[in-house]
């Protein structure tokens, strides 16, 4: 049974369970008007309906991870199984030959060996289906009746159904949470074991990073993994030449947008710079390496700088900080705007001009939270992504010049997962040191920022 | 019809005149034709039921309206003969003669001596850190907030209470050295020793500045002022000596709305 039918199915039955529930409490509820129902009969429809889906769907998710298992077995004890030869590796290649084959995954075996499995694991396949099927429906009907009989005029089902709607609510936040958690041990476990090969000093004070997937996994590889031209190309390309760009800008476009500009220019306005937020970052980076990148060389070329490279650090800076423009923009609007009308009132009635009450008045007043949206803008800066890779390069450069080519954090990351070395090999290993450093500078850029805004709007409510 | 009772009006400078005003918001009209004469030397009370224009006409003497986009003024306005809605009156020094006082409190999320000192620095009339010290201790000591303040000028001024904070407030427009002080509802915000307080204070300055207060208390116009101005749906009905608009209304709708009819 393909799960499609069976979702179906499910629905089915739920529907049917629905519509007998709230026939059921209709009836009830017109035989005895003089009562006031506990709950209204569609909650009693309800009641049923998920009684009838949820444990069916479960089984059904059992079911279908214990079915391969089951089958197996029943092929391994058949007959046919008996000759099939000892070596691993030969023996799983003629099994799941014959299984694709009994699927109808697979048009015909490839090695003659494995035809006279076919049957067997047809025959299983088929028994488990109708034994699984009749255990689903079983399933079903008893819920459906169990839970058709508990319902009566007192029955409290709108709160039973609302506590199921909780759950499932619960259940949705969880699944983030938990992802996130499940990353994190597994970045902690893979950085473990690259500390057993470098140790954390040299890694995070060492300036040659240097790494050959290539090398003895044995050797030692102390002066190969530096870090530090790593952490400074993401600081001096996200965090400074983004910041240069992003910073004015994004603050002049909200002092324009909250102080200047016309209600109408504003309605379409701000959208739109929120808009350039959701442009996937590989498109950034497009422009970055085909336009900007080029630009820049040829600029510096034509003023004799002979040395510029193609794969600058300014180019992609540049264009990392106009990405980022929304995030600044955006926060600082909001916190402009969050300050009180009567504060620009009051200045405006001293005889400030409005640029002097829009400097010496809202800015400080909207400072937290401006600060708290460069924040948040520098986190995302040093963990983006495309833009670095396409734009920057993958040499690791200890450098102040911004037309030198320079990595960072995250280029590595990608070079080391998609090279050549094995997952036991520190150069592989080192991406996952790289990424639970990220993630835990980024992670204390973000609490701290959340921390300011929330004191921020403290202050004004 | 206006009814100006000129009786028990002594002959006084006006230190501002408004002639046939009307101020519009979009199409809709606010103020119907009001025309008044603030004198220098004393208090002036606008009263009158919630949303009569009483706060729109307070705010066209400073141009306040001008910061509402949709908000229009016609007819005059003068400041000692001086028309400032024409071209080319410059609304910054016009604001540093004429201050305000607003309904809630509004000091700055800056330090006590930093609130204090704004006026005077924007508009360039202190020389040197010595003189701006000088200001600020005038000017909160004019407050009355000098002794409770003196200790902690680096302190916010949003820390105050509500009732210092208003003083605040007041010491804030008295330190550029304004001719008026305009006060929309001070003590709506404020509890009763607060507003005892405030009332005390705009006694202390009455005859120094030109003071137009809008209160919804008829006590507090009583108390504080000496002319009395009664405006209803936009237009200014009643106007004369406080004691006589008190004691001896004329116009119908005054006697109504003093005597609590209506309002
Ligand atoms: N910013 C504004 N835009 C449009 N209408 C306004 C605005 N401010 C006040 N009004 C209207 O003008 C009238 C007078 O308001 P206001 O001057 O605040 O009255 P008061 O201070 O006497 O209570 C009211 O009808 C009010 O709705
Ligand atoms: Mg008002």
């Amino acid at each position: 049974m393909s799960p499609a039918l069976l979702l179906f199915v499910a629905l089915g039955l739920g529907l049917v369970g629905w519509l007998a529930g709230r026939a059921k409490a209709s009836a009830f509820q017109r035989a005895d008007t003089s009562k006031r129902p506990v709950a209204r009969p569609n909650y009693h429809g309800w009641y049923v309906a998920l009684w009838v889906g949820v444990p069916l769907l479960a089984f059904a998710v059992l079911w279908m991870a214990l079915m391969p298992m089951l089958v197996m077995q029943s092929v391994l004890a058949s007959d046919a199984a008996a000759s099939l030869p000892e070596f691993g590796f030969m023996r799983d290649t003629l099994l799941s030959e014959a299984r694709s084959v009994a699927t109808g995954a697979a048009p015909a075996v490839f090695d003659a060996a494995a035809r006279p499995l076919i049957e067997p694991f047809r025959d299983a396949i088929q028994r488990y289906t109708v034994i699984g099927m009749v255990l689903a429906m079983s399933i079903a009907v008893i819920c459906a009746l169990w839970s058709y009989s508990r319902l009566n005029p007192t029955f409290t089902a709108r709160t039973r159904v609302e506590r199921a709607v909780m759950a499932a609510l619960v259940i949705a936040s969880l699944v983030a949470i938990l992802t996130t958690f499940g990353i994190l041990v597994s970045l902690i476990f893979e950085t473990i074991r690259f500390f057993g090969f470098v140790s954390p000093i040299d890694f995070l004070f060492g300036t040659s990073w240097n790494p050959d997937p290539m090398s003895s996994p044995d050797a030692d590889q102390g002066d190969r993994y530096g870090a530090i031209p790593l952490f400074w190309g993401t600081i001096y390309i996200g965090a400074i030449i983004a910041m240069i760009v992003a910073i004015p800008l994004g603050l002049m476009s909200a002092i324009y947008l909250t102080q200047y500009a016309d209600p109408r220019v504003r309605a379409w306005l701000k959208p739109a710079l929120e808009v350039l937020a959701g442009v996937p970052t590989v498109v950034y980076g497009y422009f970055a390496a085909l336009t900007v990148a080029p630009f820049i060389r040829d600029v510096a070329r034509s003023v004799g700088i002979e040395n510029a490279s193609s794969e600058s650090a300014l180019a992609a800076g540049l264009v990392m900080g106009v990405m980022i423009i929304p995030f600044v923009s955006s926060m600082a609007d909001d916190s402009i705007a969050a300050v009180p009308g009567s504060m620009r009132d009051g200045s405006l009635a001293m005889g400030a001009t409005q640029s002097e009450t829009i400097k010496r008045v809202l800015i400080p007043a909207a400072l937290p939270g401006i600060v708290a949206g460069i924040m948040l803008a520098i986190s995302r800066a040093i963990g983006e992504t495309m833009i670095v890779v396409m734009a920057a390069s993958t040499a690791a450069n200890l450098s102040g010049n911004p037309l030198e080519s320079m990595t960072t954090v995250t280029v590595q990351i990608v070079a080391m997962l998609t090279g050549e070395g094995s997952f036991d090999h520190p150069a592989t290993l080192s991406a996952f040191a790289l990424g639970f450093v990220l993630f835990l500078v980024t992670l204390v850029l973000n609490f701290i920022a959340l921390r300011v805004v929330k004191r921020f709007r403290e202050a004004y409510e | 019809m206006v009814t100006v009772r000129h009786e028990n009006l002594p002959a006084t400078d006006a230190k501002m005149r408004t002639t046939d005003v009307n101020v519009y918001y979009g199409d809709k009209q606010a103020i119907d034709s009001v025309s008044i004469d603030i004198p220098s030397q004393y208090v002036t009370a606008f009263i009158g039921p919630s949303g009569c224009g009483k706060s729109t006409f307070l705010r066209s003497l400073n141009r306040m309206n001008d910061t509402i986009p949709s908000a229009r003024v016609e007819g005059t306005i003068e400041l000692e003969g001086d028309d400032i809605y024409r071209s080319g009156m410059d609304v910054v020094q016009l604001r540093a003669r004429v201050g305000m006082v607003f309904q809630k409190p509004n000091p700055f999320p800056k330090s006590i001596y930093d609130n204090i000192a704004y006026g005077p620095k924007i508009h360039g009339l202190a020389e040197g850190k010595d003189a701006l010290d000088a200001i600020v201790e005038k000017s909160l000591t004019r407050a009355g907030l000098w002794n409770e303040v003196k200790d902690r000028l680096d302190e916010s001024g949003t820390a105050l209470s509500g009732g210092q904070q208003q003083r605040l407030c007041i010491a804030r427009a008295i330190a550029v050295d304004p001719e008026v002080i305009l006060m929309d509802e001070p003590c709506s915000a404020l509890d009763p020793i607060a507003t005892a307080k405030i009332e005390e204070l705009i006694d202390e300055l009455t005859g120094r500045y030109a003071i137009v207060i809008v209160t919804h208390s008829m006590q507090q116009a009583a108390r504080v002022s000496q002319r009395t101005a009664f405006f209803h749906l936009g237009k200014m009905v009643e106007y004369g000596a406080t004691e006589d608009i008190f004691t001896n209304p004329i116009e119908e709708r005054t006697k109504d709305y003093i005597t609590g009819r209506y309002g």
